[in-house]
Protein backbone atom coordinates (compact mmCIF):
# COMPACT_ATOMS: atom_id res chain seq x y z
CA UNK A 1 0.00 0.00 0.00
CA UNK A 2 1.89 3.50 -0.69
CA UNK A 3 -0.44 6.79 0.63
CA UNK A 4 0.51 10.05 -0.23
CA UNK A 5 -1.18 13.22 0.88
CA UNK A 6 -2.99 15.47 -1.87
CA UNK A 7 -3.34 19.15 -0.72
CA UNK A 8 -6.83 20.85 -2.00
CA UNK A 9 -7.40 24.02 -0.12
CA UNK A 10 -10.75 23.61 -2.05
CA UNK A 11 -13.74 26.17 -1.07
CA UNK A 12 -16.52 23.25 -0.15
CA UNK A 13 -19.33 25.92 -1.78
CA UNK A 14 -17.11 26.91 -4.25
CA UNK A 15 -19.33 26.16 -7.01
CA UNK A 16 -21.35 28.83 -5.50
CA UNK A 17 -18.74 31.35 -4.44
CA UNK A 18 -18.03 31.16 -8.15
CA UNK A 19 -21.38 31.78 -9.63
CA UNK A 20 -22.22 34.22 -7.13
CA UNK A 21 -19.21 36.12 -8.37
CA UNK A 22 -20.56 36.21 -11.74
CA UNK A 23 -24.22 37.59 -10.12
CA UNK A 24 -22.04 40.26 -8.70
CA UNK A 25 -19.91 41.48 -11.66
CA UNK A 26 -23.24 41.60 -13.56
CA UNK A 27 -25.06 43.44 -10.98
CA UNK A 28 -22.50 45.92 -11.42
CA UNK A 29 -22.57 46.06 -14.82
CA UNK A 30 -25.89 46.63 -14.61
CA UNK A 31 -26.02 49.06 -11.66
CA UNK A 32 -28.79 47.78 -9.99
CA UNK A 33 -28.70 47.37 -6.19
CA UNK A 34 -29.36 43.63 -5.10
CA UNK A 35 -30.36 42.93 -1.58
CA UNK A 36 -30.76 39.74 -0.16
CA UNK A 37 -33.42 39.35 2.49
CA UNK A 38 -32.89 36.72 6.03
CA UNK A 39 -34.86 36.02 8.83
CA UNK A 40 -37.12 33.56 10.08
CA UNK A 41 -40.21 32.32 9.21
CA UNK A 42 -43.38 34.68 10.46
CA UNK A 43 -40.30 37.65 11.03
CA UNK A 44 -42.48 39.65 8.42
CA UNK A 45 -39.74 39.46 5.15
CA UNK A 46 -42.98 39.75 2.73
CA UNK A 47 -44.87 42.43 4.79
CA UNK A 48 -42.29 44.55 4.86
CA UNK A 49 -41.14 43.88 1.61
CA UNK A 50 -44.64 44.89 0.03
CA UNK A 51 -43.97 48.17 1.88
CA UNK A 52 -40.89 48.89 0.51
CA UNK A 53 -41.35 47.92 -3.45
CA UNK A 54 -45.05 50.02 -2.91
CA UNK A 55 -43.14 52.84 -1.49
CA UNK A 56 -40.00 52.63 -3.71
CA UNK A 57 -42.33 52.66 -6.99
CA UNK A 58 -44.79 55.81 -6.25
CA UNK A 59 -41.50 57.57 -5.76
CA UNK A 60 -40.50 56.26 -9.88
CA UNK A 61 -37.98 53.79 -8.70
CA UNK A 62 -37.33 50.53 -10.88
CA UNK A 63 -37.91 47.77 -8.46
CA UNK A 64 -38.50 43.87 -8.49
CA UNK A 65 -38.54 41.05 -6.69
CA UNK A 66 -37.64 37.44 -6.55
CA UNK A 67 -39.00 35.46 -3.48
CA UNK A 68 -37.96 32.05 -2.29
CA UNK A 69 -40.00 29.35 -0.43
CA UNK A 70 -40.22 25.61 -0.62
CA UNK A 71 -43.78 25.72 -1.69
CA UNK A 72 -46.56 28.16 -3.15
CA UNK A 73 -46.27 31.41 -4.75
CA UNK A 74 -48.82 32.84 -2.24
CA UNK A 75 -45.70 35.45 -1.80
CA UNK A 76 -45.17 36.19 -5.07
CA UNK A 77 -48.79 37.03 -5.05
CA UNK A 78 -48.91 39.34 -2.39
CA UNK A 79 -45.97 41.40 -3.28
CA UNK A 80 -46.53 41.49 -7.18
CA UNK A 81 -49.74 44.00 -5.90
CA UNK A 82 -47.25 46.21 -5.35
CA UNK A 83 -47.05 46.52 -9.17
CA UNK A 84 -43.91 45.36 -9.44
CA UNK A 85 -42.47 42.49 -11.14
CA UNK A 86 -42.28 39.43 -8.89
CA UNK A 87 -40.87 36.32 -9.32
CA UNK A 88 -41.36 33.00 -7.10
CA UNK A 89 -38.54 30.42 -6.75
CA UNK A 90 -40.10 27.49 -5.11
CA UNK A 91 -37.27 25.08 -3.60
CA UNK A 92 -39.43 22.03 -3.20
CA UNK A 93 -37.41 21.10 -0.19
CA UNK A 94 -33.91 23.06 -0.24
CA UNK A 95 -34.11 24.98 3.01
CA UNK A 96 -32.21 28.17 1.67
CA UNK A 97 -31.62 29.88 -2.02
CA UNK A 98 -28.18 29.83 -3.50
CA UNK A 99 -26.80 31.26 -7.08
CA UNK A 100 -27.48 29.10 -8.99
CA UNK A 101 -31.02 29.32 -8.87
CA UNK A 102 -31.09 32.91 -8.72
CA UNK A 103 -29.05 32.56 -11.82
CA UNK A 104 -31.74 30.64 -13.64
CA UNK A 105 -34.48 32.84 -12.30
CA UNK A 106 -33.18 35.93 -13.77
CA UNK A 107 -32.75 34.50 -17.18
CA UNK A 108 -35.83 34.00 -18.91
CA UNK A 109 -37.53 37.03 -16.81
CA UNK A 110 -39.43 38.37 -19.94
CA UNK A 111 -40.58 41.49 -17.85
CA UNK A 112 -37.06 42.30 -16.13
CA UNK A 113 -33.83 42.99 -17.53
CA UNK A 114 -31.40 43.57 -14.68
CA UNK A 115 -30.08 47.12 -16.89
CA UNK A 116 -33.70 48.44 -16.48
CA UNK A 117 -34.11 48.02 -12.67
CA UNK A 118 -32.81 50.19 -9.65
CA UNK A 119 -33.19 48.00 -6.98
CA UNK A 120 -33.84 44.01 -7.35
CA UNK A 121 -34.70 42.72 -3.63
CA UNK A 122 -34.27 38.53 -2.95
CA UNK A 123 -36.82 37.39 -0.23
CA UNK A 124 -34.82 34.09 1.10
CA UNK A 125 -36.17 31.43 2.45
CA UNK A 126 -37.70 31.79 6.08
CA UNK A 127 -34.66 29.99 7.96
CA UNK A 128 -31.71 31.59 10.04
CA UNK A 129 -29.57 29.08 9.47
CA UNK A 130 -28.31 27.66 6.17
CA UNK A 131 -29.21 31.27 3.81
CA UNK A 132 -26.04 32.50 5.87
CA UNK A 133 -23.54 30.13 3.67
CA UNK A 134 -24.70 30.69 0.29
CA UNK A 135 -23.65 34.18 -1.38
CA UNK A 136 -26.16 35.33 -3.88
CA UNK A 137 -23.97 37.80 -5.44
CA UNK A 138 -26.04 40.41 -3.61
CA UNK A 139 -24.28 43.85 -2.50
CA UNK A 140 -26.47 44.32 1.14
CA UNK A 141 -27.38 41.59 3.30
CA UNK A 142 -30.27 42.38 5.60
CA UNK A 143 -31.03 40.35 8.63
CA UNK A 144 -34.69 40.78 10.24
CA UNK A 145 -35.66 40.13 13.37
CA UNK A 146 -39.50 40.33 14.88
CA UNK A 147 -40.27 41.74 18.31
CA UNK A 148 -42.16 38.78 19.08
CA UNK A 149 -39.17 36.95 18.28
CA UNK A 150 -37.17 37.13 21.59
CA UNK A 151 -33.93 39.71 22.11
CA UNK A 152 -31.56 37.12 21.73
CA UNK A 153 -31.82 35.79 18.55
CA UNK A 154 -28.68 37.40 17.60
CA UNK A 155 -26.44 35.37 19.70
CA UNK A 156 -28.44 31.99 18.83
CA UNK A 157 -27.78 32.50 15.14
CA UNK A 158 -24.99 34.85 15.68
CA UNK A 159 -23.81 33.66 11.88
CA UNK A 160 -26.56 35.45 10.28
CA UNK A 161 -26.32 38.53 12.30
CA UNK A 162 -22.26 38.69 11.94
CA UNK A 163 -22.72 37.99 7.77
CA UNK A 164 -25.36 40.93 7.69
CA UNK A 165 -24.51 44.36 6.43
CA UNK A 166 -28.11 46.08 8.22
CA UNK A 167 -30.32 44.83 10.46
CA UNK A 168 -34.32 45.61 10.41
CA UNK A 169 -36.58 44.83 13.40
CA UNK A 170 -39.90 44.29 12.71
CA UNK A 171 -43.74 44.91 14.09
CA UNK A 172 -42.34 47.58 16.25
CA UNK A 173 -45.75 48.25 16.70
CA UNK A 174 -46.64 45.58 18.74
CA UNK A 175 -43.18 45.85 20.76
CA UNK A 176 -45.15 46.99 23.99
CA UNK A 177 -47.09 44.77 23.75
CA UNK A 178 -44.72 41.48 23.74
CA UNK A 179 -42.64 43.16 26.44
CA UNK A 180 -40.07 43.60 23.80
CA UNK A 181 -36.75 44.66 25.45
CA UNK A 182 -35.43 47.42 22.65
CA UNK A 183 -32.14 48.69 23.97
CA UNK A 184 -31.09 44.44 25.13
CA UNK A 185 -31.77 43.60 21.39
CA UNK A 186 -29.65 46.45 20.19
CA UNK A 187 -26.92 45.67 22.32
CA UNK A 188 -27.19 41.61 21.27
CA UNK A 189 -26.67 42.46 17.82
CA UNK A 190 -24.10 45.02 18.07
CA UNK A 191 -22.10 41.74 20.21
CA UNK A 192 -22.34 39.72 16.78
CA UNK A 193 -21.91 42.90 14.97
CA UNK A 194 -20.20 45.68 16.07
CA UNK A 195 -21.49 48.81 13.98
CA UNK A 196 -24.19 47.49 11.87
CA UNK A 197 -26.66 49.84 10.74
CA UNK A 198 -30.40 49.03 12.42
CA UNK A 199 -34.02 50.00 11.27
CA UNK A 200 -36.53 49.82 14.00
CA UNK A 201 -39.93 49.60 11.65
CA UNK A 202 -43.31 48.88 11.22
CA UNK A 203 -44.46 47.82 7.81
CA UNK A 204 -48.15 48.23 9.49
CA UNK A 205 -47.88 52.02 10.70
CA UNK A 206 -44.90 52.90 8.81
CA UNK A 207 -42.49 54.08 11.10
CA UNK A 208 -38.91 53.75 10.91
CA UNK A 209 -39.25 52.94 6.96
CA UNK A 210 -38.48 56.73 5.96
CA UNK A 211 -35.04 56.06 7.30
CA UNK A 212 -34.52 52.67 5.49
CA UNK A 213 -35.64 54.34 1.97
CA UNK A 214 -32.87 56.98 2.81
CA UNK A 215 -30.21 53.87 3.05
CA UNK A 216 -31.40 52.37 -0.26
CA UNK A 217 -31.21 55.71 -2.10
CA UNK A 218 -27.92 56.09 -0.15
CA UNK A 219 -26.35 52.64 -1.38
CA UNK A 220 -27.96 52.78 -4.99
CA UNK A 221 -26.03 56.40 -5.82
CA UNK A 222 -22.84 55.03 -3.99
CA UNK A 223 -22.83 51.69 -6.44
CA UNK B 1 -29.33 21.75 7.80
CA UNK B 2 -27.48 21.94 5.09
CA UNK B 3 -24.75 19.57 5.57
CA UNK B 4 -26.31 16.58 3.07
CA UNK B 5 -25.56 18.95 -0.15
CA UNK B 6 -22.35 19.80 1.31
CA UNK B 7 -21.22 16.53 1.84
CA UNK B 8 -22.19 15.69 -1.85
CA UNK B 9 -20.30 18.67 -2.94
CA UNK B 10 -17.02 17.59 -0.90
CA UNK B 11 -17.52 13.89 -2.80
CA UNK B 12 -17.86 15.33 -5.91
CA UNK B 13 -14.93 17.63 -5.51
CA UNK B 14 -13.01 14.75 -4.32
CA UNK B 15 -13.50 12.26 -6.81
CA UNK B 16 -13.44 15.12 -9.70
CA UNK B 17 -9.67 15.60 -8.10
CA UNK B 18 -8.59 11.85 -8.37
CA UNK B 19 -10.22 11.54 -11.89
CA UNK B 20 -7.48 14.52 -12.50
CA UNK B 21 -4.59 13.07 -11.13
CA UNK B 22 -1.64 11.48 -13.27
CA UNK B 23 -2.73 8.28 -14.77
CA UNK B 24 -1.03 6.31 -11.94
CA UNK B 25 -3.46 7.34 -9.64
CA UNK B 26 -6.73 6.59 -11.08
CA UNK B 27 -7.64 3.84 -9.13
CA UNK B 28 -6.63 5.30 -6.10
CA UNK B 29 -8.67 4.83 -3.04
CA UNK B 30 -9.62 7.95 -0.39
CA UNK B 31 -8.42 7.33 2.90
CA UNK B 32 -9.02 10.56 5.03
CA UNK B 33 -10.59 13.70 4.09
CA UNK B 34 -9.94 16.86 5.92
CA UNK B 35 -11.84 19.69 6.37
CA UNK B 36 -10.85 23.46 7.53
CA UNK B 37 -14.43 24.71 9.47
CA UNK B 38 -14.50 27.76 10.82
CA UNK B 39 -16.63 28.55 13.91
CA UNK B 40 -18.87 30.53 12.08
CA UNK B 41 -19.67 28.35 9.02
CA UNK B 42 -23.03 27.11 10.67
CA UNK B 43 -21.91 23.20 10.20
CA UNK B 44 -22.22 20.80 12.84
CA UNK B 45 -19.37 18.41 12.17
CA UNK B 46 -21.67 15.48 13.96
CA UNK B 47 -24.09 15.93 10.97
CA UNK B 48 -21.23 16.04 8.45
CA UNK B 49 -20.52 12.95 9.41
CA UNK B 50 -23.56 11.27 9.83
CA UNK B 51 -24.04 11.76 5.83
CA UNK B 52 -20.72 10.99 5.34
CA UNK B 53 -21.14 7.25 4.77
CA UNK B 54 -24.22 7.54 2.86
CA UNK B 55 -22.81 10.11 0.32
CA UNK B 56 -19.32 8.30 0.11
CA UNK B 57 -20.93 4.28 -0.69
CA UNK B 58 -19.82 3.59 -4.25
CA UNK B 59 -17.75 5.99 -4.55
CA UNK B 60 -13.79 5.91 -4.12
CA UNK B 61 -14.68 7.91 -1.17
CA UNK B 62 -16.18 4.56 0.23
CA UNK B 63 -14.86 3.81 3.58
CA UNK B 64 -12.65 6.90 4.42
CA UNK B 65 -12.63 9.14 7.38
CA UNK B 66 -13.83 12.63 8.29
CA UNK B 67 -11.70 14.64 9.98
CA UNK B 68 -12.67 18.27 10.77
CA UNK B 69 -10.25 20.61 11.85
CA UNK B 70 -12.60 23.44 13.80
CA UNK B 71 -10.88 26.85 13.40
CA UNK B 72 -11.88 29.61 15.84
CA UNK B 73 -12.85 33.40 14.95
CA UNK B 74 -9.98 35.51 14.98
CA UNK B 75 -10.50 39.50 14.89
CA UNK B 76 -8.64 42.28 14.04
CA UNK B 77 -8.79 45.12 16.92
CA UNK B 78 -7.64 48.36 15.99
CA UNK B 79 -6.81 49.50 18.93
CA UNK B 80 -4.42 46.89 20.04
CA UNK B 81 -3.36 47.30 16.06
CA UNK B 82 -3.17 43.02 16.51
CA UNK B 83 -5.19 39.75 16.02
CA UNK B 84 -6.87 38.20 18.45
CA UNK B 85 -8.60 35.08 18.74
CA UNK B 86 -12.06 34.63 20.04
CA UNK B 87 -13.20 32.21 22.33
CA UNK B 88 -16.82 31.77 21.03
CA UNK B 89 -18.89 33.44 18.95
CA UNK B 90 -21.09 35.29 21.87
CA UNK B 91 -19.15 38.58 21.52
CA UNK B 92 -17.48 40.27 18.88
CA UNK B 93 -15.00 42.22 21.38
CA UNK B 94 -11.15 42.03 21.78
CA UNK B 95 -10.38 39.61 24.66
CA UNK B 96 -7.26 42.28 25.63
CA UNK B 97 -9.16 45.43 25.76
CA UNK B 98 -12.88 44.80 25.33
CA UNK B 99 -13.28 47.18 22.26
CA UNK B 100 -15.95 45.81 19.71
CA UNK B 101 -13.94 44.66 16.48
CA UNK B 102 -16.22 43.95 13.05
CA UNK B 103 -12.67 43.21 11.28
CA UNK B 104 -12.76 39.41 10.94
CA UNK B 105 -9.93 37.14 9.91
CA UNK B 106 -10.72 33.88 10.39
CA UNK B 107 -14.00 31.75 11.30
CA UNK B 108 -16.10 31.30 8.08
CA UNK B 109 -13.70 29.14 6.35
CA UNK B 110 -15.73 25.86 5.27
CA UNK B 111 -12.99 23.96 2.68
CA UNK B 112 -11.50 20.80 2.06
CA UNK B 113 -7.58 20.95 3.49
CA UNK B 114 -6.25 17.63 1.67
CA UNK B 115 -7.20 14.00 1.16
CA UNK B 116 -5.09 10.99 2.23
CA UNK B 117 -4.63 8.50 -0.92
CA UNK B 118 -3.96 5.05 -1.15
CA UNK B 119 -1.81 4.49 -4.42
CA UNK B 120 -2.33 0.65 -4.27
CA UNK B 121 0.56 -1.71 -5.59
CA UNK B 122 3.51 1.03 -7.25
CA UNK B 123 3.77 -0.92 -10.65
CA UNK B 124 7.68 -1.20 -11.29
Amino acid sequence: MTTRIVELRRGILKKNDELAAGLRASYATAGVLVLNLVSSPGTGKTAFLEWTLRELKARGARVAALVGDLETDNDARRLAASGAPVRQINTHGICHLDAEMIGKHLDGWPEVTLGGLDYLFIENVGNLVCPSSYDLGERIRVALLSVTEGEDKPLKYPTLFNSADAAVITKMDIAEACSFDRELALRNINEIRPGIRIFETSAKTGVGMEEWLAYLAEARGAL
Amino acid sequence: MHELSLVTSIVETVTETLAALPDSSRGSRVLEVRLRVGALASVIPESLEFCWGIVSEGTPLEGSRLVVNLLPVVVHCESCGQDAELQGVQSFRCPRCGEPCSDMRQGRELEIESIEIDDGEVKA
